[in-house]
């Protein structure tokens, strides 16, 4: 399953994805994130619950202000570079 | 009376049994319970089948809303609490359901419950909730392959008609239909946040606007913030609109142009058909189900 969390607006769009079938829980871009807008909860997938980063709730509709620090450099956010198996990117659209 | 004339964003409360239907003691009885920011939805299954709900709006007090919810949808039905085996509780109150063995993120069940509502063709779900705005894809059997959610705030969605309806005086229910009765498109306000586009509204109905055109500039303004963000999970065909807003035919008529795909059209829930604002609540139900019986070893 493919999460995208973030926003459109003015400027552009900006999400962060999380591939949670890739993710394997280490946490390690939680460690990395500046702003702790990230968590390992569980996510319901085929009925099991799979510990996978997620942003968290109380984050989600924050992420234009708390991930404005790393939205310029694409593919440069501590997220990930943390990541060692590819499940997790910033995706920022200048419009 | 007097509230009906005051209160215009107040929608029809309901419930309804399913016809021929019935239980016994031997069926797996499940529910599931969708608390929204605005309306609160139950649903009753049968072995897997839909036999009964009720939806009402979440008062200031969502524990009560919950269980106002599912008294509603077992009226006349002859069950009882303790006849229920599994209760899943979804949406943006699931933690408020105290009654529920397990809370789930609304994404997994409004998938779920479009397959259930349109069948296994569905692939793409948007669903316009009272406070939020969620783009779903997923595959023949519901599971959800993609989702996006929350934007920056809860601009453009069934609240922000709430706020509309009051300030036109204009019945929530009648608000589609309205919105489509104009002669020319208008562009779109600027934006979506309900108390800019308010403050917009005003001043348009000042330059002389129509009540229809200015609901027409805020709906097509919520309808190609809408289309975005399903282009940006992907659009597969078929694709449905759940939630409050998927009654709102001037939403989903203007949807359907920016994405330039018809979506499926909705069951006649006025007449024996299901809701599609009660899809959370029926996914809700049939992972109630599945998790029982993965519980039992079944």
């Amino acid at each position: 399953m493919i999460s995208f969390y973030g926003y459109t607006d003015g400027s552009g769009s900006y999400f962060i994805v999380v591939d949670s079938d890739k993710c394997d829980g280490c946490g390690r871009c939680v460690v990395q994130c500046v702003n702790g807008v990230l968590q390992v909860a569980p996510v319901f997938i085929d009925l099991e619950d799979k510990s996978v980063v997620v942003v968290r709730d109380d984050c989600c509709n924050k992420i234009g202000y708390l991930c404005a620090q790393c939205r310029p450099e694409e593919n440069q956010a501590p997220c990930f570079l943390s990541c060692s198996v590819g499940a997790i990117k910033c995706v920022f659209d200048a419009c | 009376m007097i509230e009906s004339n005051s209160a215009f964003w107040r929608w029809q409360e309901y419930q309804r049994v399913m016809p021929n239907m019935s239980w016994s003691d031997k069926d797996i009885v499940t529910v599931g319970v969708d608390v929204g920011s605005v309306g609160s939805k139950a649903v009753v299954l049968v072995n897997g089948k839909i036999y009964s709900w009720g939806i009402t709006r979440t008062g200031s007090n969502s524990p009560e809303s919950a269980a106002k919810a599912l008294d509603w949808a077992l009226k006349g039905t002859g069950l009882k609490q303790s006849d229920i085996k599994y209760v899943v509780g979804t949406g943006y109150g699931r933690v408020n359901v105290s009654f529920a063995d397990k809370a789930l993120t609304e994404i997994a069940c409004h998938a779920k419950g479009a397959n259930y509502i349109w069948g296994s063709g569905v692939h793409t779900v948007l669903d316009v909730g009272g406070q939020d705005i969620k783009a779903i894809r997923c595959d023949d059997t519901g599971r959800v392959t993609s989702f996006l959610m929350n934007d920056k705030c809860a601009a453009g969605t069934g609240r922000g008609m709430e706020v509309f309806a009051d300030l036109l005086k204009i019945p929530i229910e009648d608000i589609g239909e309205m919105s489509l009765n104009v002669v020319e498109e208008p562009p779109a306000v600027s934006c979506t946040c309900v108390a800019f586009a308010k403050t917009e509204a005003v001043g348009l109905l000042r330059k002389g606007w129509s009540k229809e055109k200015v609901l027409a500039a805020y709906t097509k303004a919520m309808a190609v913030r809408m289309s975005n963000l399903i282009k940006r999970v992907g659009l597969e065909p078929a694709f449905v609109v759940t939630g409050g807003q998927s009654k709102n035919v001037g939403i989903v008529s203007r949807v359907e142009v920016a994405l330039g795909v018809k979506c499926l059209a909705m069951p006649n829930w006025r007449e024996g058909g299901l809701d599609p604002m009660i899809a959370g609540a029926l996914g809700a139900g049939l992972f109630a189900k599945a998790l029982y019986e993965k519980s039992r070893g079944i």
